[in-house]
């Protein structure tokens, strides 16, 4: 994406400060852009429904929590689908992987383990997941297997999956819905109970606080002892300041957002709670789902840049003549690629099933086009070589984000097609425009 | 030259096929410590074939491989590593979406305790190796896609000689480069040559093999034409043996 409004008016009126502020932090233009288009996003949305329909719902610490829930499953499989397409492949199974997963999953948890555990046994969501887990993943590996060994392209491999996991689902379940999912599990989906309530958020928004000052720390450190030009102490101080700033705007923004009074009611009586009659401020904090995702991106994160796995990923779409001859067994790194694709597929379809409360044969559908679209309006090259996860979650977020918020200012689901297509290919467009000044 | 010491490496009746045309014919050649072999050829002839055998990036059909008079199995570009065999291959085999360190290090990355990418060993690493072979090199961060014909065959070059290489082979080194940095890798031959290190150097300049090798193998159509010592034969002698197949008179008994 290239420079937002915001920050290409700084960039001319000041033309000589931004580039130093952008040299001294070392901050990817990129990442501005995509952050500056979601607030361009936000704000549009927000003061559109504001102005025409009197009400500007979008930027209220409902809606932005339930953001954060809807981009939890795209964003899971996104980060997976980034090193795929970094591999110059594809996936177009993710959602029937997710559909069969999930149906899967719930027959687990509804039909065959309460036989044998009884109903409501505590190991039965866990035991459940995990054949879900590991079932995702064997699928992935088959997929990665056809396509390095079976030398069959990975646009045939994963289209045959998509129609074959499908029809699989279906038959597993003979096309029935799979409910309720067992009452631990559906925490996994979010929703009032499945939030980690205020002090659990403040606990995680330390953490994150505690993660960036390390992280800069170490970084100086790092740089200390083999001689590397040191960022300025201000930009250090920057970096420090916005990244603990937004962590901590997170869990306020999350603790603003009150359980519903129905809930609260229920909550209170069952608890045996007086309830005061102005009822009682009971704060959501961040979902569970939500931090699925955080912590799938942290792990992502680390595997991609200070692995060998994931500079193995990097040089074979760079250039894969080259990564076979330096010794890497690209053929194994395809099996393995595609089985973690399989694995976050499957991580995915725990989240969505579980915030549905069933596990339905239509579920997914459609997913993989939102996740290839999110990886690449995340700045991931269809070339091969390049793509980072946070561009993916960002991505993931973008699409939400658009989605949602046509459904908030009452465009139908006709216009909200035509807009999130003509975003898809406005973005690559603009991103190859990128790349091309950037050279 | 020492030519009483074992080989370093021998070649010995290397055959190799593609779809019933035979790229490599029973060819045997070998090479001792501290000697420099040209291969020379048409193109097609089969030299970056054979080459490839010894490399990894090729099995052969049939043939056998000694280094240091053993026995040697390989069947890939980690194999032929660990018997301290580096190829620069002619198309470089970069990453170039990955900074100089990283392609420097591409297999061998170096890690720190917890078993994770040490990015700043490797480029102080990198700066100090660049530093004696190129010491204008100065873009460290940038993927190497940004860089000059020159500056990725120094990166290539520094790849090869980096982990201690006992043998290296040399695909059309100073192909894409000019007259200045051709006179770099000159002197890194000699140098490495004086290390004792063998060199296997794939060259159409037969002025350059002249003047860098001690020793040429000729080949046409897969099949050996012969060794000849450079010092004992003419330019005219080596284009002869290239284009005709032929040994030179004085030398055929």
């Amino acid at each position: 994406m290239t420079d937002t409004p915001a920050a290409s008016e700084t960039a001319t009126s000041q033309e000589g400060a931004f580039s130093r502020f952008l040299h001294a932090t070392e901050l990817d233009t990129r990442l501005l852009g995509m952050l500056g288009a979601l607030g361009a996003i936000w704000l549009g949305f927000h003061f559109y429904g504001e102005i025409v329909n009197g009400f500007g719902a979008f930027l209220t610490p409902r809606n932005l929590w339930n953001l954060s829930v809807q981009t939890a499953s795209i964003g899971i499989m996104a980060t997976g689908m980034v090193l795929v397409i970094v591999t110059r492949h594809i996936d177009l199974s993710v959602g029937s992987v997710l559909g069969f997963c999930a149906i899967i999953m719930g027959v687990m948890q509804v039909n065959i383990l309460p036989m044998y555990l009884g109903l409501g046994h505590p190991m039965l969501w866990i035991i459940a997941i995990l054949c879900g887990l590991i079932i995702g993943t064997l699928i992935g590996a088959f997929h990665g297997f056809l396509i390095a060994y079976g030398k069959i392209p990975a646009f045939i491999v994963t289209l045959g999956g998509l129609l074959v996991w499908r029809g699989a689902a279906f038959l597993v379940a003979r096309g029935e819905t799979i409910s309720p999912v067992d009452p631990t599990f559906a925490l996994l989906g979010g929703g009032p109970y499945g939030a980690v309530g205020s002090t659990g958020s403040w606990i995680v928004g330390l953490l994150g606080c505690m993660a960036v000052l390390a992280l800069i720390v170490f970084g100086r450190r790092q740089r200390k002892n083999f001689q590397i030009t040191q960022r300025p102490v201000w930009a250090e101080t920057f970096l420090a300041v916005v990244g603990c700033g937004a962590v901590i705007g997170a869990v306020l923004l999350v603790n603003a957002y009150p359980w519903p009074k129905g809930i609260v009611r229920r909550y209170a009586s069952a608890e045996g709670i007086e309830l005061p009659p102005e009822g009682i401020f009971i704060s959501h904090g961040f979902a569970i789902p939500v931090l699925i995702l955080i912590a799938v991106a942290i792990v992502m994160t680390i595997l991609m840049s200070r692995t060998r796995f994931g500079r193995y990923v990097y040089a074979i779409g760079g250039n894969p003549e080259a990564a076979e001859l330096a010794g890497i067994n690209t053929r194994w790194m395809t099996v393995k690629i595609f089985a973690l694709m399989g694995f976050l597929t499957a991580l995915s379809a725990v989240v969505a099933s579980a915030r549905l409360g069933s596990a339905t044969n239509a579920l997914g559908t459609l997913d993989e086009l939102y996740v290839i679209a999110a990886a690449v309006i995340g700045g991931t090259s269809l070339a091969g070589g390049i793509g980072t996860i946070y561009g993916a979650i960002l991505g993931a977020l973008v699409m939400q984000s658009l989605q949602t918020g046509m459904v908030l200012i009452g465009f139908d689901a006709a216009i909200q097609q035509v807009v999130v297509g003509s975003v898809l290919v406005l973005a690559v467009f603009l991103d190859i425009l990128y790349r091309r000044n950037s050279k | 030259m020492t030519d009483t010491s074992t080989p370093l490496v021998e070649l010995k009746d290397i055959s190799i096929a593609f779809g019933g045309i035979k790229a490599v014919d029973h060819v045997s050649v070998d090479l001792y410590p501290g000697e420099v072999v040209g291969l020379l050829g048409h193109n097609g002839a089969g030299k970056s074939t054979l080459i490839k055998c010894l490399s990894g990036a090729y099995q052969m059909d049939s043939g056998e491989v000694l280094v240091n008079g053993q026995h040697a199995t390989i069947n890939n570009p980690r194999d032929a590593r660990n018997y301290n065999i580096e190829t620069i291959y002619q198309t470089l085999a970069l990453a170039d979406n990955l900074d100089a360190a990283s392609n420097l290090f591409l297999g061998r990355e170096l890690t720190n305790a917890m078993g994770l990418v040490d990015d700043a060993a490797m480029e102080a690493e990198t700066r100090k190796i660049m530093g004696r072979l190129n010491p204008n090199f100065q873009k460290f961060s940038a993927p190497v896609s940004a860089l000059s014909g020159g500056q990725r065959q120094s990166v290539a070059i520094a790849r090869a000689v980096y982990f201690n290489a006992r043998i290296l082979i040399m695909d059309e080194p100073t192909a894409a480069l000019g007259p200045q940095e051709t006179q770099m890798v000159a002197e890194l031959i000699d140098e490495l040559k004086r290390q004792g290190l063998g060199i296997f150097l794939i060259d159409h300049d037969v002025h350059q093999v002249k003047a860098l090798c001690d020793r040429a193998a000729v080949m046409k159509n897969g099949k050996l034409v012969g060794v000849v010592k450079v010092d004992e034969v003419s330019e005219d002698d080596i284009l002869a043996m290239i284009i005709a197949g032929k040994q030179p008179e004085h030398l055929v008994a």
